[in-house]
């Protein structure tokens, strides 16, 4: 082979190596991706069956509740028009509380049950994950203009 | 008054540093002797002034100054000594003046090991370190200024982060500064040689030390917080594909490609666009995750404040850098030519393709972390990546990584041959294939991934003690083993030492991943759980107090087959000044295995939920990253580097480039 024509076999080469490279990524990117998804479109039948997405809001206060065995547990998140039952195995983070922001991450079963895999409450007292509080305003935007404005505001601005 | 002594001494930081910036850069072009001159005594007198405004905010928070705003956010007077300290970087402000530290010593180290280098060059590389420091000074000044007063004092501080209130917490941010900021130097070496136009086989020598060094700097900083990771967050887990994470890998993975790419433009004059192009990234995603964690976009342990002016200074400076980076480079780029050709069969492709691995990784990387914040910010949805896509990214990536990294040292230069290849490596071949097959009845099971991770990481090492052992066979002859051994240079050591660590850290990550288990279990005090051979009992949770904290410690007694091997006290923790719980681990280290326990929540007055885990091998990750940095430090001290310093000027006019 010319040198000319070894460069161009190389050059070649190593494109289609970058290629091959780059659609693997995007396709594994593409299946990997984890959508949001609030309690108001769960409710509306917006989310996937038996793909794992996350929802976020609010944990209702009294709502959690603990199984015999002790480390399973029941509790309910809302936007504050819509409410999702969420069932956990494990132990809950440290800062994960009745009436504070939360996002959980796992499956909608048939029953409508949210099984998460995963719950994140992040390491701030006054924190409001930005994707719960999100859901809880576009809730109350649709819902009640007038008179959640207020508590909307105290609510989510709870969260700066 | 301290505090307004602080702030001054950054105000006149200020402007030697412009001083430096513009007598560096401006000197050079003009061929000005004096101003070029002028640039050392100028970076030196920066690094005395930050590092005096540094030791003012210090002072506060040892001395509980609470009329400093910054102290009250981030201290607190029940708060140990050790921990004011670190309070000093525990928040923005502070870490964004250990970040002008940081650059200030590493400009006072170019001026001390220059002397060797042309003064031109010396001028340039201090003047772009300086116009860099003139971004970060500015922004702390009108955005972020740690000195500002508290009217009236308050009569106590508001704690620092429980979570940051740990020994690798202390050490994390400093390391990852040094590398984050080490890299400014090759970056500037960069610039400079696209500025002079002059980019040769001296010039890759000079930079290669200091990106090695940032490099090591930046292995030991993202090790430490995978390590406080581990421990502190309570999890068990010592890596989350978290965008603070991600932020401090990026820059990692360019690094790794640029020292590699270095090494081939110091001897063999080729990559040379390439290197450089690398040098202007690994900068570039440095000040990118400066950027994403201390902006506040990510919403995460590290984005404490939220401010949309910094956001959009540092997004400012940011544009500035590496587009101005970026413009240069197509700009004066083509000057500086190819280099030597080679074949496709030679060390130069196998370091080639080192390179687009490394750069396809950062590419994914980068990806996955900021496609979620793009997304976001333009209002089209909220999406999250989270780690099943890194690990099916980075296994296949990091696969012909690994074992490309068995056969390049040994590859000839320009042109290598396979067959040669094949005979020299058979040993090396033959003991991966050994060690894949036999380790893992050893554990109990066998997998097809755990039997991969440890082919390579058998193929490295083996392969790693062929080139030594080839060292030891071919050197002249008479001569004893030792003395040849000897005679080996350090750079070599080095390499061998941090490909070594690689090998060590593919063992940690392959087992861990392989053989790990865990259960969350409801225990009353006498109950016994069994986990990986051992039986966990829990004895019960009594109350203690801290400086600043109360707790609920438990006591677990773990034996194996009847006899004692701990006793593992974990606690749930209330920090008293935020009101904030947290999770205290314990773990008992051992050379095979960690066993880790974590307190949930108590379910009734006696019975709590308790996590154990058992982790194979997990120390040899952060072992091995220890012994990549080691391997570093080794190859930066190699006396070559300093030799070669004594007549420089020679071969850099020998060597034209243009």
């Amino acid at each position: 082979m010319k040198p000319r024509h070894k460069r161009i076999a190389m050059i070649t080469g190593g494109l289609a190596a970058l290629g091959a490279a780059a659609a693997f990524v995007l396709a594994a990117f593409q299946e990997n991706l984890v959508f949001f998804f609030t309690p108001t479109q769960v409710e509306a039948k917006e989310a996937p069956q038996g793909r794992a997405f996350r929802i976020g809001g609010m944990v209702v206060p009294g709502s959690v509740k603990r199984q015999a065995d002790g480390v399973t547990v029941q509790f309910v998140v809302t936007d504050t028009a819509k409410n999702v039952p969420v069932v956990y195995q494990g132990i809950l983070p440290d800062l994960f509380r009745e009436g504070k922001g939360v996002v959980t991450q796992g499956k909608l079963g048939g029953d409508g049950v949210f099984y998460a895999s995963e719950v994140l409450a992040k390491h701030d007292e006054n924190y409001m994950p930005p994707a719960a509080a999100d859901a809880i305003k576009q809730a109350q935007s649709v819902n009640a203009q007038s008179i959640n404005e207020k508590a909307t505001h105290t609510l989510v601005g709870g969260g700066k | 008054m301290i505090p307004e002594l602080g702030q001054l001494a950054l105000a006149l930081a200020l402007s030697l540093a412009l001083a430096q910036g513009l007598l560096g850069l401006v000197g050079a072009a003009r061929g000005d002797n004096v101003w070029m001159a002028a640039t050392r005594p100028a970076a030196r007198g920066q690094f005395v002034f930050v590092a005096i405004a540094f030791a003012c905010l210090t002072s506060s928070f040892v001395a509980n100054d609470f009329s400093v705003a910054y102290v009250v956010s981030n201290s607190n007077s029940a708060l140990p000594l050790q921990y004011r300290i670190a309070g000093v970087w525990g928040g923005h402000e502070g870490s964004m003046l250990l970040w002008v530290l940081m650059l200030s010593v590493w400009t006072l180290g170019v001026t001390l090991f220059s002397r060797h280098l042309p003064q031109e060059m010396v001028a340039r590389v201090l003047g772009v370190m300086g116009l860099v420091s003139v971004g970060f000074l500015l922004f702390i000044l009108f955005t972020s200024n740690p000195f500002l007063r508290l009217f009236p004092a308050a009569p106590d501080g508001r704690d620092l982060n429980p979570l940051l209130q740990d020994p690798g917490m202390v050490m994390h941010p400093p390391m990852l500064y040094m590398g984050y900021v080490g890299f400014s130097i090759a970056f500037a070496f960069a610039v400079a040689a696209l500025l002079s136009g002059r980019l040769d086989a001296a010039w890759a020598r000079w930079s290669r030390p200091w990106t090695t060094a940032a490099w090591c700097f930046l292995t030991v900083g993202i090790a430490l917080g995978s390590g406080w990771a581990y421990y502190e967050l309570g999890w068990g887990g010592w890596w989350f594909w978290d965008p603070v994470e991600n932020a401090s890998f990026m820059p990692w993975l360019i690094g790794t490609g640029l020292i590699h790419s270095l090494a081939v433009t110091e001897k063999r004059g080729a990559f040379r666009s390439w290197t450089v192009l690398l040098a202007i990234l690994a900068f570039a995603l440095s000040l990118l995750g400066t950027f994403l964690v201390r902006s506040g976009v990510l919403t995460s342990v590290h984005a404490f404040a939220t401010d949309p002016t910094r956001g959009i200074f540092i997004l400012a400076l940011l544009a500035l850098v590496i587009g101005g980076s970026l413009l240069l480079y197509v700009w004066r780029a083509p000057k500086i030519g190819l280099g030597g050709g080679f074949e496709p069969l030679s060390r130069e492709s196998f370091l080639l393709a080192n390179n687009v691995i490394f750069a396809a990784a950062a590419g994914s990387v980068l990806l996955g972390t900021l496609y979620p914040l793009a997304l976001d910010a333009s209002g089209l949805g909220k999406i999250s990546v989270g780690p099943p896509y890194f690990e099916t990214v980075f296994v296949p990536l990091m696969a012909p990584a690994l074992f490309l990294m068995g056969v390049g040292p040994l590859a000839r230069w320009k042109q290598a041959s396979l067959p040669d290849l094949v005979s020299r490596l058979r040993w090396a071949l033959a003991a991966a294939v050994l060690a894949a097959l036999a380790l893992p009845f050893a554990m109990g099971r066998w997998g097809a991934l755990v039997a991969m991770g440890l082919l390579l990481a058998a193929w490295v090492a083996a392969s790693g003690f062929m080139q030594l052992y080839e060292k030891v066979r071919n050197a002249a002859g008479g001569v004893s083993a030792w003395t040849r051994l000897r005679s080996v240079p350090r750079a070599t050591y080095g390499m061998l030492l941090a490909h070594f660590g690689v090998a060590v850290f593919v063992v940690g990550v392959t087992m861990v991943k392989g053989y790990e288990s865990e259960k969350d279990v409801r225990m009353e005090p006498g109950d016994t759980v069994e986990l990986g051979g051992y039986t966990f009992r829990f004895d019960g949770v009594r109350d203690v107090t801290g400086p600043n904290y109360v707790a609920g410690r438990a006591r677990i007694a773990v034996s194996r087959s009847g006899s004692p091997v701990t006793t593992l006290y974990p606690e749930k923790r209330i920090y008293r000044v935020q009101n904030m719980p947290m999770t205290e681990a314990a773990i008992d280290t051992g050379f095979t295995r960690d066993l880790y326990v974590s307190l949930g929540d108590a379910v009734s007055d006696s019975a709590w939920v308790v996590r154990v885990h058992h982790k194979p091998f997990i120390d040899w990750i952060w072992g091995g990253c220890l012994l990549m940095a080691l391997g570093g430090a080794l190859a930066a001290s190699d006396r070559r580097y300093r030799l070669a310093a004594r007549r420089p000027q020679e071969q850099y006019a020998a060597s034209p480039a243009r």
